[in-house]
């Protein structure tokens, strides 16, 4: 599958499926992380019932501490 | 004033004139002096926003020289704490503006004080507490707040504006566990300047009441990545800082750590729960049997101490190099200074 994250298109693995897994996949699970799937933000409790799919427009935007 | 000094800066249309008259009746605030810092107030100084305060607890080594663009050799040598260095330096770039440099450390106990005197707050902190202190206090004193943060070749900036947009407590409602920092990723200098480029023309944007569209962004300068997310739904009309009945719960003086492990360094960080002042030559002819290599200056005294380095400001803080654990230094603390 390939969506379009953060403007750049990505080519995924077969196993993510949904919000929950694209996080995982980037190691971004236990970070603070704003997800906007189609132009909508994603419901951080409903992560694992956000499927993805083809052609999906992903903006993900995780949170650092230095500066 | 020289009359050219600005005009580049009035030629553009959206300032003009009218908006560099609002830029020198302008007090800001930066928390942190940086990378972040040292980038954002050369530019605002520059700019000739008439009155800038630059707050930092620490003083420059030789590892900031690569990316913190007020330092220069001379003050790693004399030891000088950032603030009073950066404002050495911002005052030569522009004597025609006001700059505070103020040593310490930015805390629930501090910080309504420092922001209520000002218009505008930048964030240029290195960890999230402070950030949440300072969003408390933005938002209780109706205070823009423009957030920023970086490491590695990835940043991000989100302007709090209070009232409008979400807040920062909104946006994060608890500290992150597992955080990457300069200590085990590092950070490159350019995206230093990407996020201070967008966290500028915010405040420019702000200072001049121009229209701003609050997003949170972020970039990846070495991927050549950037996103942005329209976040004006995740106000939280519960938010214990932002919402219907705010507690303000990281000015509350139990709710603050009095510990802080320093991004970037094997370093602990400790500050008195009390304000204490701790004078530094008395302390000095202490530890001459017990310590090595010490060094005192009107802000600081730096030794060793067994495996640590200690260093010790006078408002009663200390660093202590050489662990990561706050229960250590504590110790080591209470051993130097009771």
């Amino acid at each position: 599958m390939t969506i379009q994250l953060n403007g750049q298109p990505v080519e995924l693995p077969e196993d993510v499926k949904n919000i929950d897994d694209l996080l995982r996949h980037y190691q971004l699970e236990n970070r603070i992380v704003i997800v906007e799937l189609n132009h909508e933000i994603a419901d951080k409790s409903k992560y694992t019932q956000l499927p993805i799919a083809d052609g999906d427009k992903v903006e993900m935007i995780h949170f650092v501490g230095g500066g | 004033m020289s009359i050219a000094r600005y005009s580049r800066q009035e030629l553009f249309s959206p300032i003009g004139k009218v908006g560099q008259k609002k830029l020198k009746d302008a007090r800001v605030l930066l928390v942190g002096a940086g990378a972040l810092g040292t980038s954002s107030a050369e530019m605002l100084v520059r700019a000739g926003v008439g009155h800038i305060t630059i707050v930092d607890r620490d003083y420059v080594e030789w590892s900031n020289l690569q990316r913190q663009q007020l330092y220069t050799e001379k003050d790693v040598m004399e030891q000088l704490p950032k603030a009073v260095a950066a404002r050495n330096r911002l005052k030569e770039v522009n004597s025609e503006v006001i700059v505070e440099g103020i040593v310490a450390d930015v805390n629930g106990m501090n910080v309504e004080e420092l922001v209520k005197r000002h218009g505008l707050i930048l964030d240029a902190t290195d960890n999230f507490e402070t950030r949440l202190v300072i969003n408390d206090a933005a938002v209780k004193h109706n205070v823009p707040f423009v957030f920023a943060a970086c490491v590695a070749s990835y940043g991000m900036m989100f302007p709090m504006i209070p009232g409008r947009t979400p807040c920062l407590h909104c946006l994060m409602d608890h500290l992150p566990a597992q955080n990457q920092t300069c200590d085990t990723v590092g950070v490159i200098s350019p995206i230093v300047q990407l996020v201070t480029a967008y966290q500028v023309t915010s405040a420019l944007k702000i200072l001049t009441e121009n229209e701003l569209q609050p997003r949170l962004q972020s970039f990846d300068i070495w991927k050549n990545e950037q996103a942005v997310i329209n976040v004006e739904s995740l106000k939280n009309k519960d938010c214990p800082t932002c919402g219907s009945h705010p507690t303000f719960p990281f000015l509350a003086y139990e709710n603050q750590t009095k510990a802080a492990v320093l991004c970037g360094r094997n370093t602990v960080q400790l500050r008195p729960g009390m304000e204490r002042s701790i004078p530094l030559d008395k302390l000095a002819l202490r530890l001459k049997e017990l310590a090595g290599d010490v060094t005192v200056n009107p802000y600081l005294l730096s030794c060793t101490y067994e495996d640590y380095r200690l260093v010790f400001f006078k408002d009663g803080r200390a660093l202590i190099h050489g662990t990561s654990e706050p229960a250590q230094a504590k110790a080591i603390y209470h051993r130097i200074v009771g």
